[in-house]
């Protein structure tokens, strides 16, 4: 079995849990010894690449397809296509990119003397983000016309318009994978453009994967799927060895400091706003407590200054994204991970909490909360509720004991593996149908 | 001979209502709860129950007896929120077949924390006991029939109890039959009943399970098991829950049919009849000394403390709940005591049990909590409250003999 992958992000690439679970479903599949080719719309800077070897660079018209491999997956053949397409942009920051990536160019030739009408690279990328998928589209195209597989399979809406135009052209089904929805990233504020397209895409497809029935639910019921044709296959968790990242100089907080750990993109879906009245109710009912919040977005301003507003911004550390090392280490530290997300389809970070052995607390309404009992789960919008259950770890130790015990024993049986099974199962099913 | 020895264990704990780490007030108990749930199994279980017995009762003429063992919590709840089934179980008392028995009155599980606290709520049941229905039980059973060999002297020494009820279970018979009464070690006057377990739960949760190769389970079926221990055994012993009848096996299952049948279909046999604890002890010698060493209990297949004491949240939660006992006492003050007595309940620390847990099984279907983490959460905050409300009272106290 063949699979033309399309996708938006691999790890080392990456800003949020689509590339995690796109990094552990297409390792478990090469295992289970399915091929691979993964289309990325991503440029590859080759100082990140460390662990990713590189085949063949070609460049074409399209753009410069560059083919790489990880030795880890000896299945799969990455194709990657330039492009600035990252998944949790909106269209005014892909904007302000393009602008950006204009002036260096101009400065570029203007210094080198190159008096042409246009630079040659921008022709590279589109002036805004939705054509700039289509034009994705059009190089997916190129590139699997070249290929021979079986089916094609697209993860999340930017890549469902090249995902529709490479099955249309190839003849081959087409599965499309649900890691989120417009409505789970926007709520009701939905961006009409994107909303059509995640429609289109859906309806295009022989069969549509979602990571939970919570998504599931909002597939049927937002955009008039069918239930027969939503698949739900849950995400997974590498397991990791953990315990060997180095020790963290505590600074800022002191070693009889609790640590109520927030990681993610600071954005409205993640619910910070929560997370910061749920910490002002802790820290009335206790002092010695430290809120930690790893991760960017375009709310982390807002945040910080929410923070400051109530009082707590000497309780409340921001850290950044962080990367490797350094989420390890931070996972070291915190004495409870809270996901307070307002909508999340999944939610990969606790899962790696609890491989961290560190106890969760997540909302009720996130696809994660179908899959996990040895967690806390409340309502995101239940601030008291949050704030009782974050106190109640940290003042009653047995409850953090018990927790860490039995959740890092539960969520070993979340495996990739099983997810890449379930796929392999899609895929038959649509390859017979079709 | 065979003699059929029913028992009937009668219980709905205080249910706590949700209480953050927040909350300040001194109500602990979700009365809305409480007083649904108890009318809605008085409905179903205890009212229609009871009324059948009392026809069996009568129209049997005295050959059909059974016993119950009703607890001081659940008594008190009949009281407040549906006093009628305590008249309704006193007409049973008044027929001299129905024998009630002794236990902790708040349900607890202090026999393994306090023993001072043990022999109190034993004394407490007695008495009300005693002053609704008008006897004195002089047979023991500790929660969840929790016992060992210890516990057997330890109510010896009360020398006011003739008997003590435990699980028959396979690892304290050996090869032994649970069919006779046997005799604990190192007693004089206690004697000791075990279950037997497998006509027991064939009642009491195998009943309607249409799986089960017995399915449908017919009173003339039962009653010929019962008499195949004639000649091997003297008792067959039937302890359950009493909420086994209209509750845990619902009307429309059949189980009134089977409870309103079985006397006949018992006493057709010439040598069989029906016996309260009491008098299985009168009329039975003890075949041997069984030694149980380590403890056993009723519940799960485990038959041990697992249930209450399985992690480190339920140990916790026990031990800071009877870590109070010095200062409740010192405080005298008797809502302290009481609020502090009814957070003893076992059913507080069933509730944190996360064995199964991922399976959702029977201890979900008891549970009102969505998590054992949520009820730990919940009791932890009220007893915290309590222990605010304790040195409060200390220091108060103190105050007033200093001044």
């Amino acid at each position: 079995m063949k699979v033309f992958m399309l996708g938006w992000e691999f790890p080392p690439f990456i800003s949020g849990g689509l590339g995690t679970a796109c990094y552990g479903l297409t390792k478990a599949m090469s295992n289970l010894g399915i091929e691979v080719l993964f289309a990325l719309p991503k440029p590859v800077e080759a100082s990140h690449a460390t662990h990713v070897r590189m085949l063949t660079p070609k460049p074409t018209p399209s753009g410069t397809e560059i083919e790489y491999a990880y030795d880890e997956m000896r299945n799969v053949r990455f194709l990657a296509i330039e492009s600035m397409l990252s998944p949790y942009d909106v269209p005014q920051q892909y904007h302000e990119k393009f602008e950006a990536v204009i002036r260096t160019k101009r400065q570029v030739e203007s210094a080198a003397g190159g008096a042409e009408d246009q630079a040659p690279g921008i022709t590279h990328y589109a002036g805004d983000m939705f054509t700039e998928v289509h034009r994705y589209a059009n190089a997916a195209v190129k590139l699997a016309m070249e290929e021979d597989f079986d089916v094609v399979h697209a993860h999340d809406w930017m890549t469902y318009p090249a995902g529709n135009a490479v099955a249309a052209v190839t003849g081959r089904p087409l599965v499309v994978h649900v890691h989120s929805t417009e409505f789970d990233r926007s709520g009701e504020h939905v961006n009409q453009m994107i909303y059509d397209i995640e429609r289109r895409g859906m309806h295009a497809a022989d069969r549509i994967i979602a990571v939970s029935h919570l998504t599931r639910n909002i597939i049927i019921s937002r955009y008039g799927i069918t239930g027969d044709k939503v698949e739900v296959v849950y995400n997974g968790v590498e397991r990791n060895g953990n315990g060997d990242a180095a020790f963290m100089p505590r600074s800022g907080i002191g070693s009889e400091e609790k640590i109520v750990l927030f990681l993610g993109r600071i954005t409205m879906q993640k619910g910070p706003e929560y997370f910061l009245m749920a910490a002002k109710k802790v820290l009335d009912e206790m002092e010695n407590v430290k809120f930690v919040m790893a991760g960017s977005g375009d709310m982390m301003h807002r945040t910080i200054e929410m923070a400051a507003e109530m009082g707590i911004g000497h309780k409340v550390l921001f850290t950044g994204f962080l990367r490797g090392d350094d989420v390890e280490r931070v996972y070291q530290m915190a004495d409870l991970y809270v996901m307070p997300s307002v909508s999340e389809p999944f939610g990969i970070a606790p899962l790696e909490a609890l491989n961290h052995d560190v106890p969760v607390l997540i909302s009720k309404q996130s696809g994660v909360a179908e899959v996990l009992t040895h967690v806390l789960k409340v309502d995101f919008w239940d601030v008291n509720e949050m704030a009782n259950k974050i106190a109640a770890v940290l003042k009653y130790p047995p409850l953090q004991l018990t927790l860490r015990e039995h959740g890092n024993f539960e969520v070993r049986r979340l495996r990739w593996q099983d997810a890449a099974e379930r796929c392999a199962r899609v895929y038959s099913d649509v390859m017979v149908h079709v | 001979m065979s003699s059929v020895c029913f028992y009937f264990q009668v219980h709905q704990p205080f249910r706590l209502r949700h209480y953050t780490v927040f909350d300040r007030t001194p109500h602990y108990f979700d009365e809305f709860k409480n007083a649904s749930i108890c009318r809605k199994v008085a409905n179903k279980c205890y009212l229609p129950t009871n009324r059948l017995l009392l026809k069996l009762i009568r129209k049997f003429g005295g050959q059909f007896r059974v016993s119950f063992s009703v607890t001081g919590v659940l008594l008190e709840q009949f009281h407040k929120y549906c006093p009628e089934v305590i008249s309704t179980f006193d007409a049973l008392a008044q027929t001299g077949c129905v024998e009630f028995l002794a236990e902790t009155y708040y349900h607890s599980l202090s026999y393994l924390y306090s023993r001072s606290e043990f022999a109190d709520q034993i004394l407490k049941h007695i008495e009300m006991i005693e002053q609704l229905f008008g006897q004195t039980p002089r047979i023991f059973r500790n929660t969840e029939l929790i016992y060992n060999n210890d516990l057997a002297r330890t109510i010896n020494a009360m020398d006011r109890f003739d008997g003590i009820l435990a699980e028959g279970a396979d690892h304290v018979l050996a090869d032994r039959s649970p069919n006779f009464v046997y005799q604990p070690p190192d007693c004089d006057r206690t004697r000791l009943l075990l279950k037997n377990y497998r006509l027991s739960d064939d009642i009491a949760f195998r009943f309607s399970n249409r799986q089960w190769k017995e399915f449908p389970l017919m009173a003339d079926k039962f009653a010929r098991w019962i008499n195949h221990v004639n000649g091997n055994g003297n008792v067959v012993n039937l302890f359950m829950d009493y909420e086994t009848f209209g509750e845990h096996q619902w009307e429309d299952t059949g189980i009134f049919d089977f409870l309103s049948h079985l006397p006949y279909e018992v006493l057709k046999h010439p040598d069989n009849n029906f016996l309260t604890p009491s008098e299985v002890v009168e009329r039975y010698q003890p075949v041997e000394v069984v030694d149980v060493p380590h403890i056993v209990s009723w519940a799960d297949t485990e038959r041990d403390l697992s249930a209450w004491l399985g992690n480190a949240m339920q140990s916790n939660a026990l031990h800071e709940v009877y870590r109070l006992e010095g200062l409740i006492k010192q405080a005298q003050n008797e809502h302290l005591t009481a609020d502090w007595r009814r957070l003893q309940t076992s059913d507080h620390f069933y509730y944190m049990c996360t064995k199964y847990f991922s399976d959702g099984d029977v201890h979900k279907y008891f549970n009102p909590y969505d998590s054992p983490y949520d009820s730990y959460i919940n009791y932890m905050n009220v007893l915290s409250d309590l222990r605010k409300r304790c040195l409060a009272s200390a220091s108060g106290s103190a105050a007033l003999t200093s001044a």
